[in-house]
């Protein structure tokens, strides 16, 4: 029988139903597996205090004894990305500069989590500010990957896929900006949502480039990811971002079969230089879903080689503004204390804002970016998702790209072109390669996560990837 | 094109802009590392792009406004909190004038 700690939200929801076990022990059940395995992954920052946890676990269990109803979410263990404002929480955002910092409000999706009665576990290791594609750049260690402890278990939300992939806890958040939920969601074999940009509040998340973060989380399968939406998702007055479009009810329509679908395979995303069994795993993914009625069809996303240059003039020049604020008068320590990629892209995007260089680089960026979200809106005019490679290898090792800053933000070449567009995107577990796993992602136009959900949720009915967990654990 | 070799001094430049203080290492680093990463983005002058119009809200929404009254705001001890230099409920910041 599966431990508490690894089942689905729907199944542990099921089980507390059905008395199987009380939230009390679905709560000791993760933090044993912390106490076990912890030192080693690093997957936390922060774990609430035991005998807090168990208080709240306890409340959960009395109201489910009493019959009342319940919330989506009630007496789950959820860990969060450290990027999210959690009053009374220590709230680091993975770096030393502000390590002291306990936020006096939740940001809203926190606070939509714990009014859908989730518990709130800790605060899950990254990279700090989200700058990073490893784990690699949190200023306090990087965390592990649990399938290979020597290898990365890919980032920014990097403690946030760990930790679900270990058994910590039954989901966790994170934002995705230019890889960062759908990568250490391939590179963990868990279930991963960027969403449409605006689809989630970004309220008391701890901002990066604003006109890229999108708010997602990691689940262990597409019911629990698609559940766990219809909580976070929804306009916030406090975000004037976030999009007024209605919320679709996720889980009604998750398992309709769709009746005709087409699914694009965009050639820059299955070059030549592709390694072969990436693109093997990949294209056997295809022909599961042909097999159950899809059709398919090449296009072209012919802008897709400069999605690279344009994300990393944007994306630094709005970070050199949103961490202008960390100057030490209301929070923090003095701005030296900043780490190396921080310190890296507030250089490079001072610069590409600064007077004589604005024009050349970041207007001239901004440009770049309608061509390349042109190029989806025309491909969605062919065909109703996209599927590629969310990565083109499997987890590298620790240390590897560490000293080469370009090679590091080259790796988010399947990526990023998404953020730009700000297409939502869903990472699947899709094959292993030598027991290291494989993603896949499906992209779909601007506020489609109910297709893609329904596409994603028929494609774990018809494989059970995502069902492996790693053998250490 | 010729290749992107920032000097010294831009950096320095940069860096006074940004403020942070870097030290000469640092300096020395990020010439060579920022050099690099602007030489990549020579890439973009490929692309004629006069006529296109600049993304900057990519879902499309104009003018998102909320009424102008005035709501409850976070409690002055709670906005305090996160530092000790404060003095009769302001926060308290280095001088700007030159002594």
């Amino acid at each position: 029988m599966t431990p508490p700690n690894f089942l689905t939200i729907k199944e542990a929801k099921a089980g507390l139903r059905q008395k199987k076990f009380s939230v009390v022990e679905l709560i000791y059940s993760c933090l044993e597996q912390i106490r076990k395995y912890d030192k080693q992954i690093k997957a936390f920052l922060y774990v609430e205090d035991e005998k807090a946890l168990i208080a709240q676990a306890r409340k959960v269990d009395e109201k489910l004894g009493r019959g009342e109803r319940v919330g989506d979410l009630e007496g789950i263990p959820i860990a969060l990305k450290d990027l999210f404002s959690t009053e009374g929480m220590p709230t680091t955002a993975g770096a030393k500069i502000i390590s002291d910092y306990v936020p006096v409000y939740d940001s809203t999706v926190v606070k939509r989590l714990k009014e859908a009665g989730a518990i709130i576990i800790g605060k899950a290791n990254e990279d700090a500010w989200g700058h990073g594609s490893s784990g690699e750049n949190s200023d306090f260690a990087p965390t592990r990957n649990p399938w290979d402890l020597e290898r990365v278990p890919g980032g920014s939300s990097s403690g946030s896929a760990a930790a679900v992939a270990s058994g910590m806890c039954l989901a966790a958040t994170g934002t995705d900006t230019g890889s960062s939920v759908r990568l250490p969601a391939a590179f963990c074999n868990q279930t991963g949502i960027k969403p449409t940009y605006g689809r989630v509040s970004r309220y008391g998340i701890i901002a990066m480039a604003s006109s890229l973060d999108t708010i997602g989380h990691i689940t262990r399968d597409v019911y629990d990811n698609a559940l766990v939406m219809r909580v976070t998702a929804g306009r916030d007055e406090n975000d004037a971002t976030s999009s007024p479009k209605p919320v679709a009810d996720y889980l009604k329509t998750i398992d309709k079969s769709w009746k005709k679908l087409t699914i694009g395979l965009p050639e820059e995303y299955f070059p030549d230089e592709l390694e072969g069994q990436i693109r093997e795993i990949t294209l056997q993914a295809v022909e599961t879903l042909t097999g159950a009625g899809a059709s398919v069809k090449k296009i072209k996303l012919p802008h897709t080689k400069y999605a690279m240059a344009c994300y990393y003039i944007l994306v630094p020049s709005e970070i050199s503004s949103n961490l202008a604020r960390f100057d030490g008068v209301r929070y923090g320590k003095e701005r030296s204390v900043f780490g190396a990629e921080a310190k890296r892209r507030i250089m490079l995007g001072t610069y590409t804002l600064s007077a004589g260089y604005y024009d050349a680089y970041y207007k001239k960026a901004q440009r770049v970016r309608t061509l390349i979200k042109q190029d989806f809106e025309e491909a969605f005019q062919q065909v109703d998702i996209l599927l590629a490679p969310s990565y083109p290898g499997v987890p590298f090792k620790l240390g590897e790209k560490i000293d080469d800053p370009l090679q590091m933000y080259l790796s988010d070449i399947f990526m990023c072109p998404i953020n730009l567009a700000g297409m939502p995107s869903l990472n699947l577990p899709c094959g292993f390669v030598k027991n290291l796993p494989v993603g896949m992602q499906l992209i779909g136009p601007q506020f489609s996560e109910e297709l893609l959900y329904q596409v994603g949720f028929q494609y774990q009915q018809l494989t059970d990837w995502h069902k492996r967990k790693p053998v250490a654990c | 094109m010729k290749k992107i070799d920032l000097t010294i001094e831009q950096v320095k430049h940069i860096a006074k802009l940004a403020n942070l203080p870097l030290t000469e290492k640092e300096i020395q680093l990020f010439q060579k590392q920022l050099s690099h990463v602007l030489d990549y983005f020579k890439l973009l002058q490929e692309l004629e792009t006069q006529k296109v119009s600049p993304t900057s809200q990519v879902t499309g929404l104009e003018n998102v406004f909320r009424s102008d009254a005035a709501r409850p705001s976070l409690p002055v001890e709670s906005t305090l909190k996160n530092t000790k230099k404060t003095h009769n409920q302001f926060f308290k910041v280095a001088s700007v004038w030159e002594k």
